[in-house]
């Protein structure tokens, strides 16, 4: 039988990554955590979640990024901020998941074909490009991207039941002053970020 | 600032017509009609700060500067832009160095932000006393009788927790016992729908939607009233899959807090954006008196 070492070495572990995150999420009370579980308690998804964010609070502390960034929990916090106004540290929860979000699209180990990193990519293409969203049109850039045509084909029938009620548009939507919002787009690229 | 401009967002002008068909005459009976922000884009929602908080902050802050420029605070009837609007104008008033940055790149793109600009929400404009008084006034209907589960969502009380309490709020109730509605005591006013997650991990949202449909049921309301449209969109659409999975029939309708108000102030019902509702509306007709029709 070969022995599986189940826990990290010291010397594996990433210490600067406490604070990147403090510095991206804007939360400098990360440290502060005392463990309670409020959070995870607190979480309307913390059953779907590979680690409850009370483990991602102590990832973070202790220089466990690769488990932290790779978990699927960042992505399956919908924003609710029940875990944040309840935090007795005074962590900003969601906005650390919000860091590890970003953080894990710049590094590009989210898992791609997951949809909610599409999702949240493809909006915010359309968005820079246009001003505005076009729902139905996010929808077919989110199953394309995905490579689930089987999934847009189930949507068919909701689709059709907003056709009928006219509340789907096939429009694509654009704002009129476009060179404003690519200027002020570019300019912040430029600008060492 | 000199009054309110109103900022649709997406869903508005989407999927959730019938949202912007009822806010409207709402506030145009109450005497604050309400224009529509000139070229407004979207805001970003949860998506664009999940990807780039710079850019996401940026964007918003050009609609900040295009009502700064008429002088006007913003109404946003979608939570999710309401949150999204009002986080980033709390960002782009601190000190930090990337907020100056943005500030400078909206001066560069002739779209500058002062900060003069407050980001409300309409429930937060309507429960204000004196106008809560003004829509008692106007109430033509009392709609006695019609039991209703209040939902809150969550970005409208969440972070920020200076309009109402982050888990039991009370002023979507309050607005609704002024129309002679009856409030009950739902429990799920502030849990989460799942947002954007029922479209991309569509067990997830049954689940959660399955949740609070059940408890408005065993409450014994007669309707959600809601405030945000993806709230709106996730607990209609979702009922006919939630019964077929966990057969139990929670079919409630979901209308938006504004149709209902429209409804008790005799405003015209096709102008209020009933025939948008999946969900039938007859158990709700028959209950107002109205023999079923609409």
């Amino acid at each position: 039988m070969e022995i599986q070492r189940k826990v990290k070495y010291e010397e594996e572990l990433d210490r600067q990554f406490l604070d990147v995150i403090k510095q991206m999420s804007g939360s400098d009370e990360i440290e502060g955590c005392i463990q309670c579980g409020t959070c995870s308690s607190s979480c309307p998804m913390s059953v779907y979640m590979d680690y409850p964010p009370r483990k991602i609070i102590a990832m973070i502390k202790n220089g466990f990024k690769d488990e932290a960034l790779r978990s699927f929990t960042i992505w399956l916090c919908p924003s609710c901020y029940t875990c944040q106004v309840r935090c007795p540290a005074k962590i900003k929860i969601t906005d650390v998941m919000y860091a590890l979000k970003r953080k894990a699209i710049e590094e590009h180990v989210y898992p791609s074909r997951f949809s909610i990193p599409v999702l949240d990519k493809e909006m915010s293409k359309i968005i820079g490009a246009n001003g505005r969203n076009s729902e139905l049109w996010l929808i077919l850039n989110l199953y394309l991207k995905s490579r689930n045509p089987l999934g847009l084909l189930k949507m068919a029938p909701l689709g059709l039941k907003l056709m009928k009620t006219g509340r789907m548009s096939l429009k694509k939507e654009s704002i009129k002053n476009k060179k404003q919002l690519q200027t002020l787009l570019k300019a912040l690229k430029e600008g060492a970020r | 600032m000199n009054g309110y401009v109103y900022y649709p967002g997406c869903s508005l002008k989407g999927n959730a017509k019938h949202y912007e068909e009822s806010i409207l005459p709402v506030f145009k009976e109450i005497g604050m009609p309400l224009e529509e922000l000139g070229d407004w884009n979207c805001c970003g929602a949860t998506a664009y700060f999940s990807v780039d908080d710079t850019m996401a902050a940026a964007i918003c802050g050009r609609n900040l500067s295009l009502a700064e420029k008429i002088e006007k605070d913003i109404i946003a009837p979608c939570a999710g832009c309401f949150l999204t609007l009002k986080k980033s104008n709390k960002f782009l008033h601190s000190e930090s160095e990337k907020a100056q940055k943005i500030l400078a790149a909206l001066e560069q793109a002739g779209c500058g932000y002062k900060g003069k600009v407050a980001v409300k929400h309409p429930l937060e404009v309507l429960t204000q006393e004196d106008i809560l008084e003004k829509i008692k006034v106007r109430v033509a209907r009392k709609l006695t009788g019609l039991r209703i589960a209040c939902y809150y969502g969550c970005q409208l009380v969440r972070p920020f927790t200076d309009f109402d309490d982050p888990d039991y709020p009370m002023s979507l109730d309050k607005l609704m016992v002024a129309i002679g509605a009856e409030p009950v005591d739902f429990s799920g006013k502030t849990r989460c729908c799942g947002g954007s997650l029922t479209g991309t991990i569509e067990e997830v949202g049954l689940r959660l939607n399955f949740i609070l449909l059940k408890e408005a049921k065993r409450k014994g309301a007669d309707v959600i009233s809601t405030i945000c449209p993806l709230c709106q969109f996730n607990l209609e659409i979702l009922q006919d899959k939630i019964v077929k999975k966990y057969k139990e029939d929670i079919t409630i309708p979901v209308l938006f807090f504004s149709q209902l108000i429209g409804l008790a102030m005799g405003l015209p019902k096709e102008d209020l954006g009933f025939s948008r509702s999946i969900i039938s509306l007859k158990p709700l007709w028959e209950k107002i008196g109205n023999g079923g029709r609409p």
